[in-house]
């Protein structure tokens, strides 16, 4: 680390350095792109895990986190602006494709334009949303933004901004499709798009010529929330985003609290945190596997799928109390010890679960129906799946070792044995595969785990009134569809002056328009199934 | 007369006297033999075929999905005929948060419903906000937007929940009057004279 600090002060002299958990580089917007461009080509920082926007009062700016593919090292750039009238920035989506979404969901936050980005319009907000939500002096009055049943205005052009010589800003509107695009709308109410996500979809006669992704049906602006909430509080939303990963998030978040507070967590629920996390992931790829393989018509393997799940679900309501939102998982440990009943029942699931596997290939993986529509199907190369940061199984099935299991072992991952699933078609059947074969995975790291359950407390010592010390923290934790990062800046107190969830499904979302331009319109259901996105997730 | 559905004691339900209110109000209506009768066949029908839309928003749309599977099996009720349109069902089951961005869409699904139409509010979002009442861009509660019939608490609620629901609306559905259905009509315009939000919708159908 040491080296790239010094090549970097010597090359950037105005660049300052902080050492958090993730060193962090301030430099000027000037040099932004320089820096970005040389950490990328010459350090290998090729994965954008995200960009942070932050309010300072005095000042707007966004943190860049990027990682290496080949050493997992992470390094973090942040850039500032004071002015708040008018803030602009330097975009890098010249660099990173995802990180064109990432500076629409920060423009629709707090205000900042990015120039030279070719598609500056707000992401989960109407053009006529007054103001920026995430901004410290945003006016949650009613009247402002009230619900209202009047269709939502929408345009057909995006603006891009760019910097004319003597320093003004320029904007040029650009037309989203081209006049004679052939346009059609698919969502946000259909049954394929797995909940209120919408594409504008150009078509060629059946070929895709462009998705445009429109989100924010569900944008529940849950950042904002957490910053009027304590530390405990904020925990119960993350069930709610990514639903199939309850447990994988708050435990996150959890590991993300309680590093910054110091707090130790006991081995008994560290251990139960990764069997829940485990349980979870085969829950969810099994959901999975019923309701893409339903979108494709094949009805019936909903009703297999979802027995192995009920009886993940049953396990969960035993010992949480609750079959889906379980706010298991708590600051210094988990909220409930377990159930008497559950190594048994775990057992038993273990038992049952290669046959069902087996059910699964001989109904659907076999079948020369599912084989005709998924093979070679929406290829992603591992290149496209860094430069969207497409993370999880999507991300390994293009070849990708992208699992933080292994790059950034967290909790007992370390001490069990298990692989890393990666394939190198990249097509949607590979996607499906690499979830079987995970499941496999997950059913060995119960394996190891369920009778070495060490006895002892379940919960650590917290301070009833928790307040972390002034700083910033950056966790990332597996979910069941790719990384999930947390970003907590604290000020001292006891609620985060910003929180940031980094979500997979944001850039799944995102990947599809590249991944099926050129395909069928038909075939727009196979892929994007494949990617397993969650709506919620992506607009928080 | 003991209101109920398929094999649930009468004495099992929990708000009987809602529904008897609803009887004696019918039978303040008055009808003659042949049409009553006629009402409570076809009652009888449409009570055990309501037919949900595809709508979910967020989490308690999974547990929607549990519903139709195996293991809960809305099947037995007759309710598993889940369409993806809005003109082909009966009921919109609001499962999850509504936006702001989603309000429009959703009230458009809503005058898309045939009558007769009903909706369920599921789950402590579609009820009031939920969790994210104080969000800046949530709704706080379907209950502007469209009238509701059944409230089903919980987040979410569970699957047996959300059948104990869907009975009590088939309950409510035995004891409508099917024909002239003034009821229901009036029903409609006293709901969208009393919420602007529905009001604002209803000027865009009639396009003034
Ligand atoms: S009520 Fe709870 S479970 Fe249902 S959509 Fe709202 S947050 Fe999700």
């Amino acid at each position: 680390m040491a080296t790239i600090k010094e090549n970097i002060a010597a090359r950037f002299p105005q660049a300052t350095f902080e050492d958090a958990d993730v060193l962090l580089i301030n430099i000027p917007d000037e040099q932004l792109h320089d820096l970005a461009a040389a950490l990328r080509d010459e350090y290998g920082y090729d994965y954008l895990i995200t960009i942070v926007g932050v309010d300072r009062v005095q000042s707007l700016g966004a943190i860049y986190f990027l990682s290496s593919t080949a050493t997992n090292q992470e390094i973090s750039i942040q850039v500032a602006t004071t002015d708040r009238e008018n803030p602009a920035l330097t975009s890098i989506s010249d660099l990173w494709s995802i990180a064109t979404i990432y500076e629409r969901e920060i423009f629709d936050f707090y205000g900042i334009k990015f120039l030279n980005n070719q598609d500056m319009r707000r992401l989960f907000l109407s053009i006529d949303w007054v103001g920026y939500p995430l901004r410290k002096d945003y006016d949650n009055s009613p009247e402002n933004n009230a619900p209202s049943t009047q269709n939502e205005r929408q345009s057909d052009f995006t603006q891009v901004y760019t910097r004319r010589e003597d320093g003004s800003i320029a904007c040029e509107d650009r037309a989203v499709f081209q006049p004679d695009d052939f346009v059609v709308n698919i969502g946000p109410q259909h049954p394929a798009t797995h909940g209120v996500l919408r594409f504008r979809t150009a078509i060629d006669g059946e070929i895709i010529k462009k998705i445009d992704v429109y989100m924010g049906y569900i944008h529940r602006g849950i950042e904002k929330l957490c910053e009027n909430l304590t530390y405990p509080q904020t925990l119960h939303f993350t069930d709610r985003m990514d639903y199939f990963s309850a447990h994988n998030y708050h435990h996150g978040l959890c590991m993300c609290i309680e590093r910054a507070a110091g707090i130790e967590v006991p081995r008994r629920a560290q251990v139960i945190r990764v069997i829940m996390d485990e349980l979870s992931r085969i829950a969810s790829h099994c959901l999975f596997f019923g309701t893409y393989c339903m979108d494709l018509g094949a009805t019936t393997m909903l009703f297999y799928t979802l027995r192995v799940r009920e009886q993940i679900l049953d396990i969960m309501e035993k010992t949480c109390g609750a079959r889906m939102t379980f706010n298991y998982d708590c600051i210094g440990g988990v909220m409930a010890d377990l159930d008497p009943d559950f190594v048994k029942d775990v057992k038993a699931l273990l038992a049952t679960l290669p046959a069902n596997l087996k059910e699964y290939n001989k109904l659907f993986v076999g079948n020369v129906i599912a084989e005709g529509r998924l093979e070679g199907m929406g290829v992603m190369s591992r290149e496209h799946a860094i430069d969207w940061g497409v993370t999880g199984p999507s991300g390994r099935a293009s070849g990708w070792a992208c699992d933080v299991r292994k790059t950034h072992p967290y909790s007992v991952y370390p001490e069990v044995e298990f692989d890393e699933i990666t394939m190198t078609e990249g097509d949607s059947m590979a996607r499906f595969k690499c979830r079987m074969l995970e499941i496999e995975q997950s059913a060995r790291i119960i394996e190891q785990l369920i009778d070495n359950i060490p006895e002892g407390d379940y919960l650590a010592k917290v301070p009833k009134v928790l307040k972390l010390p002034q700083g910033h923290w950056f966790q990332l934790v597996e979910g069941c569809r790719g990384v999930f990062g947390v970003y907590i800046e604290s000020d001292g107190g006891t609620s985060p002056v910003r929180m940031k969830f980094v979500t997979p499904s944001l850039n799944l979302a995102a990947v599809t328009d590249s991944i099926t331009s050129g395909n069928k319109i038909a075939d727009l259901i196979t892929i994007a199934g494949s990617l397993d996105y969650i709506v919620p997730d992506m607009d928080r | 007369m003991e209101v109920t559905t398929k094999s649930m004691p009468y004495e099992a339900w929990k708000d009987n006297e809602y529904i008897e209110n609803l009887v004696d109000e019918l039978r303040a209506q008055g009808t003659n033999v042949l049409v009553g009768s006629l009402d409570k066949l076809i009652n009888w029908g449409r009570s055990n075929s309501l037919w949900p839309l595809t709508f979910a928003t967020s989490c308690c749309g999974i547990e929607f999905v549990s519903l139709g599977a195996a293991r809960f099996d809305m099947a037995r009720f007759g309710w598993e005929v889940a369409r993806s349109s809005p003109r082909q069902a009966d009921f919109i089951m609001v499962a999850g948060t509504i936006v702001n961005r989603m309000v429009p869409v959703f009230r458009r699904l809503y005058d898309q419903l045939a009558e007769p139409k009903y909706v369920i509010a599921c789950g402590g979002c579609a009820i009031s906000g939920g969790p994210f009442r104080k969000s800046y861009h949530v709704a706080k509660g379907i209950e502007d937007i469209v009238p509701v019939d059944v409230f089903v608490p919980g987040c979410p609620p569970c699957p047996e929940a959300m059948i104990y629901g869907i009975m009590q609306l088939s309950r409510k559905v035995k004891v409508e009057r099917f024909f002239g259905g003034v009821n229901r009509q009036e029903k409609q315009k006293d709901f969208v004279d009393e919420h602007p939000m529905a009001k604002e919708a209803e000027k865009i159908i009639n396009g003034d």
